[in-house]
């Protein structure tokens, strides 16, 4: 019991509140493919193989991770197990431990659990998003826009209706019926890219007809978005002190509110 | 320095002895420090990650890129920044990728002779490292193409040439628009350059595929004279017994000013046009 807990701890990280559950916790595992090694298991397994194999097939993993990271796709365990870990699965939490070690020390990356139940992770960044970088990436001009969606989630509370959104960007020159010209088609990014991102949620509201849609933050957007900067940002955009939108502060500065990463050096 | 202890059998040897030990002990001291520095020198911090999240996302950059973004990684995270030491940083964070077979590595443009550095995947030794985002068929079509151009005089293939070799796949065949989409695609993904319907590979295919390009097309790959580097649009010297090959920018340095330019192997006359250095950009991609 100690074991696994320990594991545990090693594994989640305390700022994260919301992944209360641990990677190797015991609770009611659905994966029936994958039956969770205890920890006896565990360090059995780890004596049939030698340090070098162990090392190799987290290096795999982390590669695995880093892959489907790249495209913004979450991770599931049991693909993990049957493509990567394969023989190794008896040993798959120290794996994960040493995964989400090289993750944290060469990285500056965080392995989060966004579904506990499928368990299903994603790759979150430790490392505050820069301001000014020099070179931005090319694979994620879209940013801005997501920013202003999630910002004005925040705003209203945490769920906002689509036609709210389409309103709103296009009083920002933003029409997402047309292809922009930065962002290409809105539509698109907004409600399938940054859905299947985990930026955001695109949740059918019940009992309307016809059927209306409304939109919510994602996990990954919940992990990996300061609401302190979003509040920042409004203040900036209406000259108004964060202070003065008192719920929205209160819930940026919360505990479950805050961004997950860890503080900056500075 | 022998240690002021008598003993009946002071003999040569046991003062030799006394003196390796001593030695030893400073030999020992000496390593300590430079393990020490060694692995001061070899910690990652925030800032080598940020570089390091940033060629992740980026692939490759050029060397003055690289340089600005060095900078930018230690004054965010208040780390010193010396300049020319780009090279220890990257190889810090060369350390710690070892394990992973990944590595930030530096090559040359063939085109304008600038660095580059690009973040490389050092474990499948084939294009399979591409597996993931192309189809198996696309993949073949991409090693023929890389035949086309090893073996090819100027390291270029037309896409005349590239079509025709779509109808030999022996996995599933591609069709004529498939096949310029393909091509499109791989310009996009940066593993080939595109230029007046002639195909190059990108500077960031020749580092990554290096190791795999050296040992695939051992009899027939060029080599650089000069940089050592493989070489597919260079200059060849024209004597048939010599017949060294040099990249074009390689020349345009080594014969640059030179009134009479000659092969450095066999000191016959260099008949070729001698380009012009190319002046790096100095603005870093926004």
């Amino acid at each position: 019991m100690t074991q696994r807990k320990r594991l545990a701890n090693t594994q989640s990280s305390s700022q994260n509140k919301r992944q209360s559950v641990p990677l190797a916790s015991q609770e009611e595992d659905d994966d029936s493919t994958f039956p969770q090694p205890s920890s006896s298991q565990v360090q059995r397994g780890l004596e049939r193989f030698t340090p070098a194999q162990v090392d190799q097939k987290t290096a795999e993993v982390v590669q695995f991770f880093l892959v489907r990271d790249q495209k913004k796709i979450p991770v599931r365990r049991a693909d993990l197990v049957k493509h990567v870990l394969k023989d190794y699965r008896n040993i798959y939490p120290e794996i994960m431990k040493r995964a989400a070690r090289t993750f944290d020390q060469v990285f500056g990356l965080k392995i989060v659990e966004i579904d506990s139940k499928n368990h299903m992770y994603i790759l979150v960044n430790k490392l505050e998003t820069a301001e000014a970088p020099p070179i931005t990436s090319p694979t994620n001009p879209k940013t801005g826009l997501l920013f202003v969606v999630l910002s004005l989630i925040f705003m209203k509370g945490g769920a906002v209706r689509e036609n709210l959104i389409w309103n709103t960007l296009k009083k920002l020159r933003v029409d997402a019926g047309e292809k922009h010209e930065e962002f290409g088609d809105v539509k698109k990014a907004i409600t399938d890219e940054f859905v299947r991102q985990r930026y955001l949620e695109y949740v059918r509201i019940p009992h309307t007809e016809p059927v209306e849609f409304e939109f919510r933050w994602g996990q990954r957007a919940e992990v990996e978005v300061s609401k302190v900067k979003i509040l920042e940002f409004m203040g900036e955009l209406h000259d108004q002190d964060p202070q003065s939108w008192t719920q929205q502060f209160r819930e940026a500065h919360s505990v479950s509110g805050s961004s997950q990463t860890a503080p900056s050096s500075r | 320095m022998v240690t002021h202890e008598t003993t009946t059998h002071t003999t040569t040897g046991s003062r030799l002895k006394e003196k390796k030990k001593q030695e030893e002990k400073e030999g020992a001291h000496c390593r300590r420090v430079t393990d020490q520095s060694r692995d001061m020198a070899r910690q990652m911090e925030d800032s080598h990650r940020r570089f390091l999240q940033t060629m992740m996302a980026n692939g490759i950059v050029d060397e003055q890129s690289a340089r600005t973004l060095y900078q930018y990684c230690c004054e965010t995270h208040n780390t010193q920044h010396t300049p020319d030491k780009l090279d220890d940083f990257i190889e810090t964070i060369n350390s710690k990728l070892q394990p992973m077979f990944m590595q930030v590595r530096k090559g040359m443009s063939e085109d304008n002779g600038q660095q580059f550095y690009a973040l490389v995947n050092m474990a499948e030794t084939d294009v399979t490292r591409m597996s993931s985002d192309y189809a198996d068929n696309e993949l073949e079509l991409f090693r023929k193409t890389m035949d086309l151009i090893v073996c090819s005089e100027n390291g270029k293939a037309s896409s005349t040439d590239i079509l025709n070799s779509a109808d030999t796949l022996t996995t599933k065949k591609l069709k004529k628009s498939e096949t310029e989409h393909l091509l499109n695609r791989l310009v996009h993904d940066r593993w080939l350059n595109e230029k007046r319907g002639e195909y190059t590979l990108s500077t960031r295919c020749i580092i990554e595929m290096e190791p795999y390009i050296r040992s695939m097309y051992q009899d027939q790959v060029k080599v650089c004279h000069i940089c050592r580097n493989i070489a597919f649009q260079c200059q060849i010297c024209e004597k048939p017994t010599c017949g060294i090959k040099i990249h074009n920018p390689c020349v345009a340095r080594y014969f640059k000013g030179r009134a009479e330019p000659r092969c450095p192997a066999c000191d016959d006359f260099w008949p070729h046009e001698i380009p012009e250095v190319r002046r790096p950009r100095s603005q870093s991609k926004r």
